[in-house]
């Protein structure tokens, strides 16, 4: 239900990550990680993010997107596994300590930028 | 919009990991394909807000003040649990609250009974926004005399799902599902249930006019945090009222040192 804000905030890290000596660059595209866990609809943050970016440099950028699967490892016996249902006990053990340790990601991994100097 | 009633005169939070202020100078420039340079960045969308989360549970550690999240769907039956548990608390405990709401002042007018400094945050400034995020939390604040202080609660916009996404630098975060909603909406809103740190089945006088599954209900906090408490309570007639403001005034007087 954020998903516009975020749009707002990722445009911002985008212009804000670009190298100086690029500043008049084309930016292709903008990697993202969105975790299974996070509370982001991925069509709507696209949807989103296409308004953001319109009559801006940015328009036109591709927002690519990569879904985060919840990865747990159980403290006690140490088995890891992929959670796919809201249950968060070892699917092993039955242990209720546990680490999450992917799935809660909203992260810009990297963008890419025209490069017209390169040879 | 800021409304302010009773002003005075004048986590630890776990999960996930945040990444450090200057993560983004690393900028890694390379060579990905022809025309086009990849540049690593790795930042997380949310770290302004995290940073400020951080920034604020310093000053809230420094004053020794306890911020309780407070977070539901709505019509849960947030407010008249605060209210009634307000009146428990007070004034052993010196308290406020802040409490966000897309529109009116109900809820503040409601809890100023109390004798609290409340502040009502109206989002439809900030686009009608469906959390409070840090920095919004944080302008409240400063209408705040933090001295006189040693428990803040912030009421957050009715909402299962985004709210609990934002870090706002509070000590410890609790949801309140009241039974008329259902015994699926733990598993509908995993996140929610995950992130709080006690659960408050609401409105349990209802239920001798409901097909609630408590057990079931039960089985599935279990699954999505276990060990979390959950308190059966009814805000109205109190009922369960005396284990839930134990575990409260017990975590605050912990922090406090009191």
């Amino acid at each position: 239900m954020h998903e516009m804000g975020i749009a707002m905030e990722i445009m911002e890290i985008v212009k804000a990550s670009i190298p100086a000596e690029m500043k008049d660059a084309r930016v292709e595209k903008v990697n993202l990680k969105v975790g299974k866990l996070s509370a982001i609809v991925v069509d709507s943050l696209r949807f989103c993010f296409n308004l953001v970016v319109k009559d801006s440099p940015l328009e036109g950028v591709e927002l690519a997107v990569e879904e985060v699967p919840v990865v747990a490892r159980c403290k006690d016996c140490r088995h890891q596994w992929t959670i796919d249902q809201p249950v968060f006990t070892c699917e092993k053990c039955q242990s209720g300590t546990i680490d999450i340790l992917s799935g809660r990601e909203l992260d810009i991994s990297s963008i890419e930028i025209e490069d017209e100097n390169e040879d | 919009m800021w409304f302010i009633t009773n002003q005075t005169p004048k986590r630890n939070h776990k999960g996930h990991q945040h990444h450090g202020p200057h993560d983004h100078h690393t900028n890694e420039v390379k060579t990905k394909k022809s025309g086009t340079r990849k540049i690593k960045v790795v930042k997380r969308v949310l770290d302004a807000n995290d940073m400020m989360a951080d920034r604020m549970r310093t000053v809230f550690n420094d004053k020794k003040v306890f911020v309780l999240n407070m977070m539901s769907s709505p019509g849960s039956g947030k407010t008249t649990t605060l209210e009634k548990t307000l009146a428990r608390i007070m004034p052993d405990l010196n308290c406020a609250v802040i409490v966000g709401d897309i529109c009116t002042t109900q809820d503040a007018d409601r809890l100023a009974k109390s004798g609290a400094p409340v502040i009502q945050i109206n989002t439809d400034a900030f686009g009608g926004d469906c959390h409070l995020a840090a920095h919004v939390v944080e302008k409240a604040v400063a209408n705040l005399n933090l001295d006189t202080i040693d428990l803040l609660i912030v009421e957050n916009i009715g909402n299962l799902v985004c709210p609990a996404e934002f870090d706002i630098g509070e000590d410890k975060r609790v949801v309140v599902l009241s039974v008329t909603e259902g015994e699926d909406k733990p598993a509908k809103y995993p996140l929610m249930f995950r992130e709080c740190n006690a659960t408050l089945l609401n409105k349990t006088d209802l239920l001798p006019y409901l097909d609630f599954d408590m057990d079931l209900v039960r089985t599935s906090i279990g699954k999505i945090h276990p060990g979390m408490p959950i308190f059966e309570i009814s805000a109205k007639t109190e009922d369960g009222f005396d284990q839930w403001i134990g575990w409260l005034v017990g975590n605050v007087k912990e922090k406090l040192g009191m």
